[in-house]
């Protein structure tokens, strides 16, 4: 392991009332590389997950997050916006959140909302036309073009997201959160609901982020074939706590794992064993 | 009082249910009606209260309840049990969108020529004017409402602080309309971000009563702080819009004299007619030119979904408060108008009666439509007008009108929403995936 | 202290009033989620129905007042019902499952319906009747001469109130009524699963909060000794910024509000000023949810991500 870490979590908890949902989390995600959260049900994962994306203002803990230039910023003292804004982390959900009522298109301009409202002067170049603007959103409109090709959306650009089918929405979601351009990409459970063959372009599509544009992606998963396929570190947790972590293969080894998994879901523990013969 | 319709119910069977739903509508109509009609009150001279029956307005009425079950139920088995659907077939409703792109300019011509054409009916100039006034508060709101979702049921107070603005600095200060006019909107933009500010956060309906609220505060304030606004005498005296400075009176000086033709009092009229014209196409255009800026679609993406805005950068406080404050501005801008034209302002013409008929105008024209939104006001007003001789019912058939059009229509007019930008073509989207906002 | 004795009492026997519209609001917005504009309403009718069977009653030459109160308490209560149950079966039934904005501006409109439904039908002046309910006790007297009255109406007013909310409280925690609306208030979809009737189980919240308005508009003819058409509104707002205060959904809390509201609005216009009482009750509306969103006994709301 290198010290190249783009983000590094140190001693998170957090409490809901009495209940612990995550306890002393350490992990780290290394820069350029693809680093899976998983666990059985109810391990605290999409909880890390909002506090890492500003959702929930940790009980206890620093989150930090260096970007190439050198920047550290402390994901703890930012809150909900400006976590994307800012220091530049994009996210997914669970339950997709698209706009279900605008285009794929304008769901991708929307993305880049910061950028297009500097070059509309706040919204006074715009509102008279100045031609900066107007190229502005020509690069916008590009930039959504490529990332619509990219997850093969270009023919539906024009189509209400809310029409799509599944896989499709969470692509859209995906070129969606990267049309922010960010410096670390949060999915959560991105092939959740989504057939073989669907997994299987989406585990394309993460490599392709992270080998052609070297963003670095965090992701939760339960798909144990993607994860195992995909990532080049695992962090297992259970029970708000992290029990393991290391590569694929040695986190597929881990009797601790597999102990977790069976303990809580047989079908997963099986998952988790198969993905490894 | 309609029973839940008995579809699968066979037409023979279908003639005595219908009499037993007619039967139990009229009954539950004479236990509703009997004290509330059957008996009048009335406080007598020495202040003693009286009463007389009224039986006969009683029994017409359970027997209109009785006749009208019947049809109601007749009529719905006739059409079917989506009636509304089959009234507006789905061809029409997807020419709609055509007949749209060529209404709106027809449309737009005829009301150019609304002066010339009924020049001599001061009535229907009027009406326009007032149609026109009702089309700006639609388009106003229809920002706030509309695009970025949030429930608005204050609006009103806007109106009025745009009235009060122009009506104290120019009765006061002297200060011309045309001066007053910006600042009646800044004003208003002003108290949008001073009331949002604080309860922005708040979600859906809270949001609603808290506008509600705050619009009757400032009805409260103006009603009770008379040593500025004249309590519940309003102010009058508020001069009237001259032509960029010229007068439109009789005098030598005015405009009929400059221009050597003979006065009437209809020059005023048209102006003010021209001017809310003008202030109401400023509105829609501006609106239509912030739809496809960033912060337009920002707005509408707020509706969408909230937390994804939050996920994607897009400062929620802010996107909302420029919503609120925009629509704030021209509802200012529209009271400014409605106190030049009036020359006299009171707190009575700024009820929650008022905030009610521009929501409803907004809603029934089919939320974020700017057509939509104009043909409602124009149906509104309109229908509004019909019932001028019977000055009490007149409020009496807007509520049931209300009821019975979400009943209808419960996504407006026009539901369709058009795209702000495309790659190949523009296609409208259903109004079914548009949300409504949460806020 | 006198003085502020007497709004003490003054102010508690207003609340009561308000309290009792507020659990109206309440029960409809933790069921089905909307805010019954018509509420505020549906009290007016309620004194109305009231002011108008009293009249016949006494016309009859009926002298009894305990038995005059107790047949105009169950009229009014009755005929006040069946209004809130047609209401929700006009206007709210059919956009149920609609898009929020419909039932709100279904049921604003339903409010100017009732409004003018009741000016048109019994004029537009205020009507009078004068004080049934007289007497009282006098519990101090201060030397420079101030009295602190309890007068007999204000006694039954808050005896009224306190024997409604243990009957009202039985309803909900012990019949199976009462657990039906409060599975309803839960998760609809998995009432019905279970044999709830959602559709019954809503009307009789209709139902319930509508006598209860009605006991509180007869409240209101005793207390002031009068009834107005347009008296409906303000009450109704403040009732439900009552509801607000308590925390939405809750009961007790409603209750709670309501004895807030009274207080701080006869305080405000005993200290301060009469012309600003509504203002400060507006105020407070606002104050209370920016900074307390969920009122005093609600249950905070968790953001689902």
């Amino acid at each position: 392991m290198n010290g190249d870490k783009i983000l590094t979590v140190d001693r998170l908890t957090m409490r809901f009332g009495g209940i612990v949902a995550v306890q002393d989390l350490s992990f780290d995600a290394e820069r350029k590389k693809i680093t899976a959260l998983i666990g059985p049900n109810g391990a605290g994962k999409t909880t890390v997950f909002n506090c890492i994306t500003g959702f929930y203002k940790p009980s206890a803990g620093a989150i930090r997050l260096a970007h190439d230039d050198g920047r550290v910023i402390a994901l703890e003292r930012l809150n909900d916006f400006r976590i994307a804004k800012q220091a530049k982390v994009a996210r997914t959900f669970q339950n997709i959140r698209l706009f279900p009522g605008m285009t794929a298109l304008e769901n991708l301009m929307v993305a880049q909302h910061n950028a297009l409202m500097r070059a509309s002067g706040f919204t006074l170049l715009g509102l008279v036309g100045a031609p900066g603007y107007r190229d502005a959103e020509k690069r916008a409109i590009d930039l959504a073009t490529d990332w619509l090709r990219r997850v093969n959306l270009l023919d539906r650009a024009d189509d209400a997201a809310g029409n799509f089918a599944y896989g499709d929405q969470r692509r859209l979601e995906i070129a969606r959160a990267m049309c922010t351009e960010p410096a670390l990409l949060c999915l959560d459970e991105p092939a959740a609901g989504l057939n073989a063959r669907e997994s299987a372009a989406l585990s394309e599509l993460l490599l392709s982020i992270r080998n052609e544009l070297g963003t670095s992606i965090l992701l939760i998963e339960h798909d144990m074939s993607v994860v195992m396929e995909i990532s080049d570190h695992i962090v297992v947790m259970d029970h708000g706590v992290k029990i393991a972590e290391g590569t694929p293969r040695e986190v597929r080894d881990d009797p601790k794992v597999i102990a977790a998994y069976l303990g809580a879901d047989e079908e997963e523990a099986v998952a988790v064993m198969e993905s490894g013969t | 009082m309609t029973a839940p319709s008995t579809n699968t119910a066979k037409p023979a069977t279908g003639i005595l249910a219908l009499l037993k739903t007619a039967f139990i509508n009229a009954l539950v109509a004479l236990v509703l009606f009997s004290l509330m009609v059957g008996i009048r009150t009335e406080a007598g001279s020495s202040g003693q209260l009286t009463y007389w029956t009224r039986f006969g307005e009683l029994a017409s009425l359970v027997a209109i309840v009785f006749g009208g079950s019947i049809v109601i139920e007749l009529l719905r088995q006739w059409i079917g049990p989506t009636g509304a659907e089959k009234l507006v077939p789905p061809a029409l409703q997807s020419g709609m969108s055509l007949i749209g792109r060529y209404l709106t300019p027809a449309l737009l011509i005829f009301t150019l020529l609304v002066p010339v054409i009924f020049y001599d009916q001061r009535y229907i100039l009027d009406l326009a004017i007032l149609v026109l006034t009702y089309v700006m508060l639609g388009w106003g709101l229809n920002v706030v409402v509309g695009l970025a979702g949030l429930l608005d049921l204050g609006y009103v107070a806007f109106y009025a602080v745009g009235a009060y603005s122009y009506g104290l600095l120019a009765t006061n200060f002297g200060w011309s309309f045309w001066i007053c006019l910006p600042l009646a909107g800044i004003l208003a933009a002003f108290w949008g971000v001073l009331l949002g500010f604080p309860v922005l956060r708040l979600r859906g309906d809270y949001l609603a009563i808290v506008t509600l609220a705050f619009g009757e505060i400032i009805r409260l304030v103006i009603i009770n702080w008379q040593e500025l606004t004249g309590g519940p005498n309003g102010v009058s005296g508020i001069p009237r819009p001259t032509f960029f400075g010229i007068p439109l009176d009789n005098s030598d000086e005015g405009f009929a004299a400059r221009l050597g033709i003979e006065y009437s009092p209809t020059h005023r009229i048209v102006f003010l007619f021209y001017l809310i014209l003008a202030l109401a196409l400023l509105t829609n255009w501006v609106t239509i030119r912030l739809r496809r800026l960033p912060i337009g679609r920002a707005w509408e993406a707020l509706r969408e979904d909230e937390v994804a805005c939050r996920a994607l950068g897009i400062n929620t406080t802010t996107t909302k408060l420029t919503a609120f404050a925009t629509g704030a501005m021209f509802g200012g801008f529209a009271g400014a108008f409605f106190a030049t034209r009036q020359g006299f302002i009171s707190p009575e013409s700024f009820t929650f009666q008022e905030s009610a008929l521009v929501l409803a105008i907004v809603v029934l024209g089919g939320m974020g439509s700017q057509l939509g939104v104009a043909l409602a006001a124009l149906a509104m007003i309109g229908g509004f007008e019909l019932f001028r001789g019977l000055e009490t019912y007149r409020m009496l058939v807007f509520g049931m009108a209300m009821v019975l059009i979400m009943i209808w229509r419960p996504r407006g007019l026009i539901g369709h929403r058009a795209p702000t930008v495309f790659l190949t073509k523009a296609q409208a989207i259903s109004s079914d995936l548009v949300k409504e906002g949460h806020g | 202290m006198d003085y502020f004795a007497q709004q003490l009492i003054n102010g508690l026997v207003l609340g009561s009033i308000y309290g009792l519209i507020a659990i109206g609001y309440t029960m409809v917005y933790g069921i089905v989620g909307m805010i019954n504009f018509a509420h505020g309403d549906i009290f007016m009718i309620g004194g109305f129905i009231a002011l108008i069977t009293f009249l016949i009653l006494i016309s009859l030459g009926l002298t009894a007042i305990p038995v005059i109160l107790l047949v105009v308490l169950l009229v009014s209560m009755a005929i006040t019902a069946l209004y809130g149950w047609t209401i929700e079966r006009i206007a709210y039934r059919p956009l149920r499952h609609s898009f929020r904005l419909a039932p709100m501006l279904s049921a604003i409109g339903m409010s100017f319906v009732l409004t003018n439904y009741s000016q048109v039908a019994q004029g537009a002046r205020v009507k009078p009747i004068p004080p049934f309910i007289t007497g009282g006790y006098t519990l101090h007297e201060s030397p420079d001469g101030f009295v602190i009255q309890l007068s007999n109406i204000q006694i039954m007013v808050v005896i009224t109130t306190i024997v409604l909310l243990v009957i009202f409280n039985w309803l909900v925690s012990r019949t199976r009524l009462g657990r039906d609306m409060r599975a309803c208030e839960q998760d609809q979809t998995m009432a019905a699963l279970l044999g709830v009737d959602v559709d019954r189980t809503i009307s009789m919240t209709f139902v319930i909060g509508a006598a209860l308005a009605a006991v509180a508009g007869l409240m209101y003819l005793l207390y002031y000794g009068l009834v107005d058409f347009f008296m409906g509104f303000v009450a109704g707002i403040k009732a439900f910024t009552a509801a607000v205060l308590g925390g939405i959904g809750s009961l007790p809390g409603a209750m709670l509000g309501g004895l807030a509201i009274g207080l701080i609005e006869t305080f405000w216009s005993a200290y301060f000023s009469v012309e600003y009482k509504d203002v400060a009750a507006f105020s407070i509306l606002i104050v209370v949810l920016i900074f307390m969103p969920t009122g005093l006994l609600g249950r905070p709301e968790v953001e689902k991500v």
